[in-house]
């Protein structure tokens, strides 16, 4: 579904990404692990379109979208919750939720908001209020839920449990699990390494812009020298 | 009466009075030019210094319309605003924008570039004589016992109040304004949604200058037309900007109205050039009490 192939990218002259090769299949919930720096942000808004490419390809659905304007991106269904959540502080919860399919799956907004607010049900109860106002959690809840509204065919989460507290770390991989389960494909950016492993398919570690391994999850798990160097056993 | 040393003289409460409702009718037309400026404020974060000059370009076109093809300045706001809007759009795409890469200070210098083109293109096209429309109506009006009101005023009032309530409610309900304030504040989650920020950012330039047009129409029964006549509305309508809160419509319209009444106020006691002093001092005292304005914040 999407396949990425020898990405090179950057700032300016600062090169991030020295050839980035990855696959997400139809329906798999996918983990890139590294840690701060390692170019994993760098990489989604490339594949987003905020930043063009260097060189190498980016396909979805077998189709070259590197250099494509993001808007296009998200008309095809490539769907990206941003670290740092991103809502719109100035705006209410439900108007959040309608911006979400300000391209894509309009027609159905209506029947989405209630789709969204049936599975973050918190969400229902401050459907009114000002996103700025909502905790960090909450604030994550409908940066999902505000992704969802555009139907998405791939969905990447930007690290999804950054600054949250470990229950709802917990509850948040539980709702991916969800999600994946529905057959959405999930792209999941994580520094979160056990909680990542336990539930996505396949993974792929990232180091100074480069992928160093790779593999399925379960095998990943007891990989000796993973586990030292990231899980420090 | 007595103020700072200053004997002020006195009026009956009817010339008061009369002086404020005037100020009410001033203030609208102060409004409506600080709710263009306000609105890309809030959204593009720029001080637009173009908007006076495109106020000046819009009452010409105005003028024009009227002294060549005889149209009415109120019916030419069906011309001048779709055609403001669609300056304004491709001044912001292709030359504002183009010219800023994104930095402020350079869109800052960028508005006030094209405001001196503008107003030398004036000067050259049309030289520095003042020019008037004239109506049928424009003495027309009614009494109220205590002052006489004539319809442009009215139209002026009404109008402001119609394009405040039209303005709030295409942000409030439309995607589009929904897309405006979500750039004003997020704007690479607006990115990430699909919303083409630069379309949005020419779209919020567009309609400010769609403001300062209809603007024109209601103002040209009433002032003359000449090349810097933008700076008699946009100077106080940076101030309302700031007394009403940057960046928002009511504050834009609230504050109009009060700087228009303590004008009009002002004038009466204190004379038509000293009385201006009564816009800073009232400025000044508001922001003492509310730094950010009157309805300071939120877009």
């Amino acid at each position: 579904m999407l396949e990425v192939k020898d990405l090179r990218a950057g700032y300016g002259h600062a090169k991030v990404l020295h050839g980035v090769s990855l696959k997400v299949g139809e329906g798999e919930l996918v983990a890139l692990l590294g840690s701060n720096g390692a170019g994993k942000s760098t990489l989604n808004n490339n594949v987003s379109g905020i930043f063009k490419p260097f060189g190498g390809s980016i396909r979805f659905d077998g189709i070259e979208i590197s250099g494509a304007s993001p808007e296009e991106i998200v008309d095809r269904g490539l769907i990206q919750v941003p670290e740092g959540r991103r809502v719109f502080p100035n705006m209410t919860v439900r108007e959040n939720l309608e911006l979400g399919s300000y391209r894509r799956a309009k027609p159905n907004r209506a029947r989405n908001i209630e789709h969204v607010v049936e599975t973050f049900p918190r969400l229902k109860e401050r459907f009114g209020q000002y996103a700025g106002t909502l905790s960090g959690g909450e604030q994550q809840m409908l940066a999902i839920g505000r992704g969802l509204m555009a139907e998405p065919r791939l969905l990447i989460l930007d690290e999804p449990s950054l600054g949250l507290s470990p229950l709802l770390v917990e509850e948040m991989f539980t709702l991916i699990q969800k999600l994946r389960s529905q057959g959405l494909a999930v792209f999941l950016v994580e520094q979160n390494v056990v909680q990542s492993l336990e539930i996505a398919d396949r993974a792929y570690v990232m180091e100074n812009g480069l992928i160093t391994v790779e593999g399925a999850a379960r095998d990943l798990m007891n990989d000796e020298e993973l586990r030292r160097s990231y899980l420090g056993m | 009466m007595d103020f700072l040393g200053i004997s002020l003289p006195s009026y009956s409460f009817d010339t008061v009075f009369g002086s404020a409702i005037s100020g009410v009718f001033l203030g609208a037309i102060y409004a409506l030019v600080a709710l263009g400026l306000t609105l890309i404020y809030g959204v593009l974060h720029i001080i637009n210094f173009a908007h006076g000059s495109l106020l000046m370009l819009a009452m010409y076109a105005v003028f024009f319309l009227w002294s060549g093809l005889g149209v009415d300045p109120y019916l030419a706001m069906l011309i001048v605003v779709p055609g403001g809007f669609c300056f304004g759009y491709l001044l912001q795409r292709s030359v504002i924008g183009r010219a800023s890469h994104g930095r402020d200070e350079i869109i800052l210098l960028a508005t006030l570039g094209v405001s001196i083109a503008l107003e030398n293109f004036a000067l050259f096209a049309f030289s520095a004589n003042e020019r008037n429309v004239q109506v049928p109506y424009d003495f027309d009006g009614i009494d109220l016992g205590f002052v006489y009101v004539v319809w442009p005023q009215v139209a002026a009032l009404a109008g402001s109040l119609l394009i405040t309530a039209a303005l709030w409610a295409f942000m409030k309900f439309t995607d589009t304004g929904k897309a405006i304030r979500a750039v004003a504040k997020e704007r690479q989650g607006a990115r990430l949604m699909g919303i083409n920020v630069e379309h949005i950012f020419a779209v919020s330039f567009g309609i400010g200058t769609a403001c300062v047009a209809a603007a024109a129409s209601l103002l040209a029964p009433t002032y003359a037309v000449f090349p810097q006549v933008g700076y008699l509305f946009v100077l106080i309508a940076f101030t309302v900007v700031v007394l009403g809160g940057m960046g928002s419509f009511v504050g834009a319209l609230v504050g109009g109205l009060i700087i228009g009444v303590t004008e009009q106020i002002g004038r009466l006691y204190l004379g038509e050039s000293l009385g201006l002093i009564t816009i800073s001092a009232i400025f000044i005292l508001i922001l003492l009490f509310r730094p950010t304005g009157l309805f300071g914040q939120r877009l």
